[in-house]
């Protein structure tokens, strides 16, 4: 077991020489200002397609409400920055425990409706989140809330995601992953197995919306505001596109379909009328050529290159 | 309020709500005709929905059609449009997995929604009045001709829709393959043309949908697809997804729901209220009102 | 002999149909039981009582004197009860040492944060997990598929697996649902040796349902026979053999 932890290590230097590098590339600003911005955007989409990932690719539950949880995390965030005028570090363990509790609160007895009648539960309960920050006056009510200070940076961004990527892959290399995974191959045989499917199902549902809450909070202080506008269901279905698009129930997916997409937006911006135009086709001609993502459930690693190696998600620094 | 003036409110808002939920009705039907048969989540129908509002806009105004011929001409143009998507994005698709053809399915609506901004500006336009809109006073109730209009034109078509699929050979060839693809397929049917038929129906039934809430509204924009759309899927899933009587149904439910909420409470937790109502009815029956419970056999 | 499952009368009722009716069993500890009957008999209705997929309509079932009513089927697996499906229901898109280890997640004592983290008692346990997993499989002739997905398995060795993940769970009693169907009889011969191997080198007891005869005439110490959901016989399968009865509904001309 000893070259895990080594495999781990490994892992982590490599993130390290990978942050110095981008790091020093915006500090001589090789990477401009633009970029900058994108790539803080592609990191929290990472968080999100990651921990979305946890969800509907590991776990099999079909939940396409993530952006409630997102704006969960962004508001509650801002509320402890803005409000309470309580540091950032705080905001951010606040907002990822409370949309983590909304999580288990709202996965306990939706998780037990199966495939397309969950998704359009979840989708529904995001909506519901959304439109309930719509009308609370206290976090400025349609017009969002303003002044939240700037602290997110690509450091930032950069940790949180590698914390969330090495969480969630340790999480699925354990046994209560294993757990997880057989509920998505066979609900049945799960539980024949003894598995408690219910607690399982609800673990990964509150992991997820947790982490979607962490993005939560880096997306609002980055951009200044929190807006009702930014939460609704079709940033859930951006999420989603980037875990399928990626793969379902692969790490290097989620993280690929993150930067592929967030990456493809900011390349379009250039061409206003035709960005969502080229999007949607693009879209549409991938999931034609590639139906079971661009990873399948694969995992990028050594093993595409040569024999041996391990599966395990060993790609945090690609990002 | 006391009990008269609620009485009054509420008979005005069940008015409202059944008329609104006319229009969720039709585009339901569209939605569960296509799960049904190939158990696609069409994000895209509240596209077809705007499309068939545009192709109204185009009828009455370039065209100069009057109100009937104009419903048609969008009916007709929808099925078409209809068509064409299922050969082009979905049907290469049928033996990928369902997530992906979701995606293709979101893909297709954003689309149909840019395409269309592209085409026609995001600017609202105006939809011309087809017909004067009178006001009839019945007993202190405001009744539109709109409305009347709105909910006859339903009626007709959902009476139509449910001989189709109960009388004819094309119907009864649509519900085989809803029932079983394979089994419809060796039993001679044609699935290509079945599926073809379903769509054609369904986005026709979307259009009348569009052309009758432009004329309401009098004003149509690229993304007024969005939220009527998932408003319908809400009330196909409602129902219970897959079966025509509970998209009528839940159509119905979905409109009063959000007419009451409206009338009583107010228009912002307009949507948040379909929405749970939808929770609170798929935690009771976890496949809709009218759904039949299949517990998978160990 | 020690007394291991009871089941007192029990009826399963779906709508207007009985599909299982006034069933009594007993299995002692270290028995090799047959459980068989015609087609639509309830034979499987029987088994999902048993593990807890459904709840009997009437009567008890007790295990080690424990109710087993009402238990959800994980619960019933923690009880010392573990089984195999008809039709097989592996976990296909992951490979067939994953299959057996997570049949061993129920025993597993570390944390949440333990596995997180990586530290303490996870290292040692991951490892006693995947040697006593790649144990299993060499029981049952997989080691040397260990990483092969699940799914890619032949069909004869897909129902090893399946049984190999049974055990995993490490129960009191196994419950087979057809183990056979489907194999050639070499491959039945050679399955039919294992389960009694299993038996007497795990000290467990075994519920077999099949269909084929000669087999669970070979094998089982005891037959019980359903028809109709009722429980027309039970006994050595020499009084099964010769029972009129079930010669009538089931066996015909096959042992005449």
């Amino acid at each position: 077991m000893n070259n895990i932890r080594k495999q781990d290590i490994m892992s982590l230097l490599g993130c390290f020489v990978l942050f110095a590098v981008m790091q020093l590339l915006i500090m001589f600003e090789i990477i401009g200002p633009f970029w900058e911005l994108n790539i803080v955007l592609i990191g929290i989409n990472i968080i999100l397609s990651v921990s979305l990932n946890l969800i509907n690719g590991y776990t099999g539950q079909f939940s396409i409400g993530h952006a409630g949880f997102l704006a969960v995390g962004a508001y509650t965030g801002a509320i402890i920055t803005v409000k309470l005028g309580l540091p950032f570090e705080l905001a951010l363990i606040v907002g990822t425990l409370c949309a983590g509790l909304l999580g288990f609160l709202i996965g306990l007895p939706t998780l037990r409706l199966n495939g397309d009648y969950l998704a359009i539960a979840t989708l529904g309960l995001g909506e519901i989140i959304r439109i309930c920050i719509l009308n609370i006056e206290y976090v400025g009510g349609a017009s969002g809330l303003m002044g939240i200070p700037r602290e997110t940076n690509f450091a930032w961004v950069f940790w949180v995601g590698i914390f969330v990527i090495f969480f969630i892959k340790n999480f699925i290399n354990s046994a209560p992953g294993r757990s997880c995974l057989a509920i998505r191959e066979n609900e049945i045989a799960a539980e024949t197995m003894g598995i408690d499917t219910t607690k399982y199902k609800v673990m990964a549902f509150t992991i997820g919306a947790a982490f979607a809450g962490t993005a939560g909070v880096l997306f609002s202080h980055y951009f200044y505001i929190a807006h009702p506008a930014s939460f609704t269901f079709m940033r859930s279905f951006d999420i989603l596109t980037m875990v399928v698009l990626g793969g379902l129930g692969s790490m290097s997916g989620a993280i690929t379909g993150a930067v592929l997409l967030t990456g493809i937006s900011a390349f379009l911006a250039e061409y206003p009328e035709w960005r969502m135009v080229i999007y949607s086709i693009t879209l549409i001609v991938l999931m034609l050529y590639r139906p079971q993502g661009l990873f399948g459930n694969k995992e990028l690693s050594l093993k595409m290159f040569k024999l041996g190696g391990d599966n395990s998600g060993r790609t945090a620094e690609g990002k | 309020m006391d009990m008269g003036s609620f009485l009054h409110q509420f008979v005005q808002q069940l008015i409202n709500g059944v008329s609104l939920g006319s229009i969720y009705a039709l585009i339901a039907l569209g939605y569960t005709m296509i799960y049904g048969i190939i158990k696609l989540i069409n994000f895209a129908h509240g596209d077809i929905y705007m499309l068939g509002a545009y192709f109204g806009f185009v009828a009455t105004t370039m065209l100069g059609l009057s109100f009937l011929p104009a419903l048609v001409f969008a009916m007709a143009a929808a099925a078409v449009a209809g068509i064409v998507i299922e050969r082009v994005a979905y049907r290469p698709m049928r033996n990928a997995p369902r997530i992906a053809i979701l995606i293709t399915a979101i893909g297709v609506s954003f689309f149909l929604e840019y395409g269309m901004i592209l085409i026609a500006t995001p600017q609202p336009r105006t939809f011309p009045a087809v017909f004067d809109a009178t006001v009839y006073n019945v007993a202190g109730l405001v009744i539109n001709s709109q409305q009347i209009v709105i909910l006859g034109s339903a009626l007709v078509l959902m009476a139509a829709l449910t001989y189709i699929v109960n009388h004819t050979k094309a119907g009864k060839a649509m519900r085989a393959v809803s029932f079983d693809m394979d089994a419809a397929q060796l039993m001679g049917i044609n699935i290509d043309k079945v599926i073809s038929m379903t769509f054609a129906l369904g986005s026709s039934l979307a259009a009348a949908a569009g052309v009758l809430v432009s004329i309401y509204y009098n004003s149509i924009d690229p993304l007024m697809g969005m939220m009527p759309g998932m408003k319908a899927f809400v009330a196909a899933v409602l129902g219970g997804i897959g079966i025509i009587p509970g998209a009528m149904l839940g159509g119905i439910i979905m409109g009063v729901v959000e007419a009451m909420v409206s009338g009583f409470f107010s228009s912002t937790f307009r949507d948040a209220a379909a929405f749970g109502i939808l929770i609170l009815i798929l935690l009771y029956k976890p496949s809709g009102l009218l759904g039949k419970n299949i517990r998978e056999k160990v | 002999m020690e007394e291991l499952l009871k089941v007192n009368n029990v009826s399963m009722v779906f709508g207007g149909l009985r599909a299982v009716s006034n069933f009594s069993m007993e299995i002692n500890k270290g028995e090799l039981i047959g459980l068989i009957g015609p087609n639509g008999a309830g034979k499987t209705t029987a088994f999902n009582m048993l593990t807890g997929v459904y709840e009997p309509t009437e009567g008890t079932i007790t295990f080690e004197g424990n109710l087993v009513n009402g238990k959800k089927p994980y619960q019933v697996t923690a009880m010392g009860m573990a089984r195999t499906f008809q039709n097989i229901r592996l976990f296909s898109e992951l490979s067939v040492i994953d299959n057996v280890k997570i049949a061993y997640n129920m025993h597993v004592q570390y944390s949440l944060p333990e596995a997180i983290w990586r530290f303490g008692r996870y290292f040692n346990e991951e490892e006693e997990i995947t040697n006593k997993a790649m144990s299993l499989l060499k029981i049952f002739k997989l080691d040397g598929k260990a990483d092969e997905q699940a799914k890619n398995l032949p069909y004869g060795e897909q129902r090893r697996l399946e049984i190999a993940r049974a055990m995993a769970t490490q129960p009191k009693l196994l419950l087979l649902d057809e183990p056979a169907a489907g194999m050639n009889p070499q491959e039945t011969h050679e399955l039919m040796e294992m389960i009694r191997w299993i038996r007497d080198e795990f000290k467990l007891s075994i519920l077999l349902i099949e269909h084929d005869m000669s087999l669970v005439m070979n094998v089982c110490e005891r037959i019980y026979v359903l028809e109709y959901g009722f429980c027309i016989a039970n006994g050595v399968p020499e009084e099964i053999k010769n029972n009129k009865r079930v010669i009538e509904a089931y066996l015909g001309e096959e042992v005449s």
